[in-house]
């Protein structure tokens, strides 16, 4: 596999995706991203009405598991408390190579409204996360952007997963 | 025996060293049933549950906290967020409370839009349950079906007050907008349309359907001093037998003066329960029907008069120079009510969703107790488990229709 | 010198009180003869140390140590089959007790009433599990956050904050965003005390702007990939280059509205 080797200091930390095998990879991976559930609060309805009738989530490609083991990307979306913080982090553990995070929701995001002693002040805390996707509750179109967004995101990626920079928490 | 460390601390060493035969599972705070985090340690002997035991408060937000340190109209949006399937619902039990405290009187518009917004939530909370209740127990096809008929109503909340999910469209004193032109066509073609349904989809697709009765009959019996025992209220409450619908005891807005029926059955089970869902939506839909002509009849106020409390209409605060400070005050320091309490139960499609409020005169509530339905609902589960097959542990959750915002608040 | 600040009640106060205005207090009125309060009165007898009507509803101060004898006298004789509501309330800054009320509900007179009751911060309160199975979860939750003990509850354990939590949530003394333990929880469980520093304190302030916000804001249709300099290409979404078929080129199809 011949891939071009980039030099990430020169370009900020873009990673270029320049071969054929790297653009078929991409494309598989992108066009059909398989969410877990992990739905919390109202986000969740939402989220449950991008996949229902009017929105059809399906068209994406996607299909929610429940088993993080075949599942790509994990939508959190609602609050995640600091109970429940733990059990996040063990199903993004559980979750296998590659995946992404999408944060739904300003509670995901940043702890949003409740700004109080049992949330936890933003999910990127326990997990990396890839889109950020605010609103309150997000629109359904906005989910459906911001998937758009990471099927972009996965494009750009080369297909060798060592190479592609997260943002924080990559060496845990 | 396994070490405890960092990721799997000590609730997975519960019964570890038994002897009997009980299998222990964990029936975790994520699982595809669209219900949210519940988590329920299940011992199962074969297929049969032993023992439940209820795990809650992965949704715990300090809802309760944050009420102490929110001025009263500061709070009215977090209130969207503990029942957050019928959004209004939970605003009007905390502005009603409010009001009480207060001792205001909703002008008659705010009150005819209020109890429309009411049934409009209830027929979404309803639909929302037939469609997670029968994705649970496998009818698939039932959730896109209940949700195209949510679309449409979530098409009118917005059109009303611009959100789909998290309303905020009733505020302590009245409603703050008036009913769009076309609102009330489109309410007509939404009923007309969710009648149809009603009739000729999910009752075509489940009402009489064997495999659906097969799951859902005697399953989650429920016998009605149980029910009363354990806090049961709503439709768990009449599907026991007991008649009480906070709507006809203790009316409130509008209720007392509409013709409705309250639909009760003695089955004590799910099936029973469902078809009181089905029935409490038709009768939501007449309701309704009765309020349509109520509107054009009403005097256009839409907040009650009590400068104290509640600012004045946007009118005057941009012309009078008193209201606007008037306005201000409240907006910055908040209005601050008599010293005292209040408990208002108002009937949430979920069951009775009462508000207390325990006011020293502050501006901020001095204690605030949410009366969460689910919260009792999700104790009785303790009880009701016991003895089911384990497939049918996930139709009896789905049952008793509960919804995490409001047991973890 | 910093504003004194009491250490007894850490909630938020009204910045600004008149200094001569005094609050007024929501109307009682004494329980009136030959209303179904004033049988539910007379049962209790000496049990009822005050009893009034207030706003619709019956409430009644009895002595803490019998509020069990109370509830099933109540549910037997008078009717109130309902606990619809249980929970405390803190008082201990003001008179060192906490308010302990109880919401019943009779249904065959469709009335609601109120028994509260105080005690003594140290002080345990009697289940009342036995006479109202909904007390189960209610007292498990008035303990996990006022930290009340219940006696003779069937299983005393927290419930909506985890096990290994320290503190009780509800408590004036409690702030709302929390004390060091909630503000580092997440992260010692996690990961470990050692990653406290990799992650960070929370960012508990809402108005907290970073250097990058104004122009990294909000670009819609622009968007750029983490850590790059944001421009003003717009960045379409395209379906993906596939070998065959180019989806992108006759695209052009747009939603004009709703319905």
């Amino acid at each position: 596999m011949a891939q071009h080797q980039v030099n990430y200091a020169s370009t900020a930390g873009l990673p270029i995706a320049l071969t054929s095998v790297d653009k078929l990879v991409n494309w598989g991976r992108s066009n059909s991203l398989w969410p877990l559930t992990y739905g919390l609060a109202c986000c969740a309805i939402e989220m449950m009405a991008t996949g229902a009738s009017r929105y059809d989530f399906d068209r994406f490609g996607t299909i929610f598991r429940a088993s993080p083991r075949q599942a790509d990307v994990m939508i959190l979306a609602g609050t995640l408390s600091k109970k429940h913080a733990e059990f996040a982090r063990r199903l993004y553990d559980q979750m296998s190579e590659p995946k992404w995070v999408i944060s739904m929701g300003s509670c995901a995001n940043t702890g949003g409204m409740f700004n109080t002693y049992a949330t936890v002040q933003g999910v990127d805390r326990i997990v990396p996360v890839d889109i950020y996707l605010p609103g309150c509750a997000p629109r359904p179109e906005t989910l459906q952007y911001a998937l758009m967004m990471l099927q972009k995101k996965i494009r750009r990626e080369s297909a060798d997963m060592k190479k592609n920079q997260k943002q924080n928490l990559r060496l845990i | 025996m396994q070490q405890p460390n960092k990721l799997t601390p000590f609730f997975e060493n519960i019964n570890f060293e038994r002897d009997d035969n009980t299998m222990v599972i964990n029936f975790g705070p994520q699982h595809p049933s669209a219900h949210g985090q519940l988590r329920l340690i299940l011992e199962l002997e074969g297929e049969k549950v032993v023992k439940a035991n209820p795990d809650i408060g992965y949704l715990h937000r300090g809802v309760e906290k944050m009420a102490e340190n929110m001025m009263y109209n500061e709070f009215l949006p977090t209130t969207d967020r503990l029942d957050y399937i019928a959004s209004t619902a939970n605003n009007y039990a905390y502005a009603a409370a409010v009001e009480k405290l207060i001792g205001v009187e909703v002008p008659r518009r705010a009150q005819v839009i209020r109890t429309m917004l009411l049934e409009l939530n209830r027929i979404i909370s309803h639909l929302f349950f037939v469609a997670t209740h029968a994705l649970d127990v496998g009818a698939m096809s039932v959730f896109l079906y209940a949700f195209r008929e949510r679309e449409f109503a979530m098409d009118l909340m917005e059109d009303y007050c611009g959100a789909r999910l998290t309303h905020s469209s009733i505020r302590i004193g009245g409603v703050p907008l008036d009913l769009p032109d076309n609102w009330i066509g489109d309410m007509i073609s939404f009923c007309d349309k969710v009648e149809y349904e009603l009739e000729h989809t999910y009752n075509a697709l489940l009402e009489e359907n064997r495999i659906w009765k097969m799951r859902l009959e005697d399953v989650g019996v429920l016998s009605a001093e149980d029910a009363l025992s354990w806090g049961c209220s709503g439709v768990m409450l009449r599907g026991s037998g007991v008649k009480y619908d906070i709507r006809k005891e203790e009316p409130y807005e509008l209720y007392g003066e509409l013709d409705f029926d309250i639909p009760v059955s003695d089955r004590c089970d799910s099936y029973g329960r469902y078809r009181l869902y089905m029935e409490e939506m038709k009768q939501s839909i007449r309701i309704i029907r009765q309020l349509i002509p109520m509107y054009k009849d009403t005097t256009p106020e839409l907040m009650a008069n009590a400068p104290e409390y509640i600012s004045a209409p946007k009118e005057q605060i941009m012309t009078q120079n008193y209201s606007l400070m008037q306005h201000f005050v409240l907006v910055t320091q908040g209005m601050r009510p008599p010293k005292g309490e209040v408990y208002v139960p108002t009937e949430s499609p979920k069951g009775e969703l009462g508000f207390y409020i325990k006011s020293e005169g502050e501006p901020y509530a001095y204690r605030l107790k949410v009366r969460a339905p689910s919260f009792y609902h999700t104790g009785l589960l303790q009880e009701i488990l016991v003895g089911t097959y384990i497939a049918d542990v996930v139709t009896i959750i789905g049952s008793t229709n509960i919804v995490f915002g409001e047991v973890d608040r | 010198m910093r504003k004194y600040t009491p250490k007894d009640n850490v909630q938020k106060k009204s910045y600004h009180t008149d200094r001569f205005w005094t609050a007024p207090h929501v109307p009682q009125e004494s329980v009136k003869t030959g209303t179904h309060f004033e049988d539910v009165v007379n049962v209790l007898g000496d049990l009822a140390k005050e009893a009034f009507v207030s706003l619709g509803q019956l409430v009644v101060c009895i002595d803490a140590t019998k509020n069990k004898e109370v509830l099933t006298l109540l549910r037997d004789e008078c009717g109130y089959v309902q606990c619809s509501e249980l929970s405390a309330v803190d008082y201990l800054a003001k008179d060192g007790e906490f308010e302990i009320f109880y919401q019943l509900l009779n249904i065959s007179e469709a009335s609601r009433m109120r028994v509260r009751c105080r005690i003594k911060e140290g002080e345990a309160i009697e289940s009342i599990t036995s006479v109202f199975k909904s007390a189960n979860f209610a007292e498990r939750e008035m303990f996990d956050m006022f930290g009340i003990y219940v006696n003779n509850h069937p299983y005393l354990k927290r419930i909506l904050m985890p096990e290994d939590w320290q503190g009780h949530p509800l408590l004036k003394t409690y702030p709302l965003q929390g004390d060091e333990f909630a503000s580092w929880y997440e992260v010692d469980k996690i990961f470990g005390k050692e990653y406290r520093d990799i992650i960070g304190p929370e960012n508990r302030d809402p108005s907290r702007i970073d250097q990058n916000d104004t122009k990294r804001f909000s670009r819609v249709g622009y968007e750029v990939p983490f850590g790059a300099e944001p421009t003003d290409t717009p960045t379409p979404i395209e379906y993906s280059e596939t070998v065959l078929v180019d989806y992108n080129k006759d695209s052009g199809k747009e939603l004009s509205h709703r319905k």
